[in-house]
């Protein structure tokens, strides 16, 4: 390890490491935005139900550096353009979360929503009030898997040139040069578990009915 | 990018796209094969005894957060001196690519036999069968649909991984992207993530025919 190397670069490295937290947060949170109605559809109606969990696997199965080069075909994007980048992580996340939200709404007791229907809860407030919160520990799981993963997805951009800590790999390599490949590794993974434990706080905060917390 | 499909100059030779598939194949099932030899006695050891659990979930978390490209590229330069040739970067590639699909295979197996009715063992273990019967006649069958599906998800990680490897030199679909990266020739590349991404459908589609006449319909019917 040079250390006078990380001190000297410490600015660009910032800066690489906040271009991948937007790069895999960003994704995740409108993945979840988008999950969210999608997988309610999903777990109401059967139909529904098999096609999006369908279309999701197959989304999912396309390997990432493939996505990054085909978006530009698709969104007429430039292959540097962040954006393609965002939107294939988005997809990642979104074929993972669909699934999630409609297990984490399925694992809400039907107890629990008879006793809402007979406390009078229209279908829309039964469903903010009442089953979204209890699909709180399911909807985190699936949450921390999408962001973890993205994290790590995030660094394979550098091979189409995408600024972040994936750049440290391939700087590394061209100068057969350790110190920044282990310091991307190693800011990689603090991101990941960072972001990791931030899920699973707020789901703890949002969960205080659970005698643990949120456990995976 | 039609144009570029449709010249036979690349579709054959040493660098061909049929070569490239083969030699992507091929890496993939020697990756696949080794993952298999040690995620599945592990998987199935934990999920019969219940030893282990904790430790099994925490390596899959640890394992999910490394950046495989940064690991590629960590072992080809601590690696690369000590062999001799291409073995400099296939080596480290495919130590990487059994790294990454140990866990779901081991978690797949484990989840697969721990989730096995307990009404099922405890029939065969009044039949009198030794535990090492009941584990292999009736907890492994029991257990293939998980199994199949961490097998399922490990291939998909590989492959998609192994395009990435081509940055390192390794050969197969990736040299395509990467290359034409290099060149500055964007319908190669497009070529190579449309190649690569119909590779990983049709094995993820025979995974899922293997898995359709491997398990037992008294499963499947139930399931």
């Amino acid at each position: 390890m040079r250390f006078d190397w990380l001190y000297r670069e410490s600015g660009r490295i910032a800066e690489l490491f906040l271009w991948h937290l937007g790069l895999s947060v960003i994704p995740v949170v409108i993945g979840l935005l988008l999950a969210l109605p999608l997988g309610w559809l999903a777990q109401r109606a059967g139909f529904f139900r098999s096609t999006l969990l369908g279309a999701a696997g197959l989304l999912y199965t396309i390997p990432s550096l493939a996505l990054f080069v085909l978006l530009p075909l698709v969104l007429g994007t430039r292959i540097l353009d962040p954006m393609n980048v965002v939107v294939a992580l988005t997809v990642y996340a979104l074929a993972l979360l669909v699934r999630t939200v409609s297990d984490g709404l399925e694992s809400v007791p039907p107890d629990v929503i008879q006793a809402a229907n007979a406390m009078g809860y229209r279908r829309l407030p039964r469903l903010f009030v009442v089953e979204l919160p209890l699909a709180v520990p399911v909807i985190a799981a699936g949450l921390r898997v999408a962001v973890v993963s993205n994290v790590s997805i995030v660094s394979v951009a550098a091979l189409i040139g995408t600024p972040q800590l994936g750049l440290l790999f391939t700087q590394g390599l061209q100068l057969r040069f350790l110190t920044p490949i282990i310091a991307g590794i190693v800011l990689c993974v603090l991101l990941a578990a960072l972001l990791d434990g931030l899920v699973l706080f707020a789901a703890k905060r949002m969960t205080p009915w659970q005698p643990g917390g949120a456990e995976r | 990018m039609i144009a570029w499909f449709s010249d036979p100059t690349h579709w054959t030779g040493s660098d061909g796209v049929f070569a490239l598939v083969i030699q992507h194949l091929i890496y993939s099932g020697v990756a696949l094969f080794f993952a298999c030899l040690i995620g599945l006695p592990i998987g199935l050891y934990v999920g019969h005894t219940g030893r282990g659990v904790v430790l099994i979930a925490g390596l899959a978390n640890a394992l999910r957060s490394l950046p495989s490209l940064g690991l590629i590229v960590l072992l080809v330069i601590l690696f690369g001196p000590v062999f001799a040739s291409d073995m400099a970067f296939i080596v480290p590639s495919i130590i990487v690519l059994v790294l990454l699909a140990v866990p779901p295979i081991m978690s797949g197996t484990y989840a697969g036999v721990a989730a096995v009715d307990p009404a099922a063992v405890d029939a065969a273990r009044g039949m009198g069968k030794r535990p090492l019967d009941i584990l292999f006649d009736v907890e492994l069958p029991c257990a293939l649909p998980l199994i199949f599906s961490g097998l399922r998800s490990a291939t998909l990680q590989i492959i998609s991984t192994a395009t990435i490897a081509a940055y390192v030199s390794l050969g197969g679909l990736g040299r395509l992207i990467i290359d034409g990266r290099a060149q500055n020739d964007y319908y190669q590349m497009a070529a190579g993530a449309v190649l690569v991404g119909a590779l990983a459908l049709l094995v993820d589609l025979a995974i899922g025919i293997l898995s359709r006449l491997t398990v037992s319909p008294g499963l499947t019917r139930r399931l």
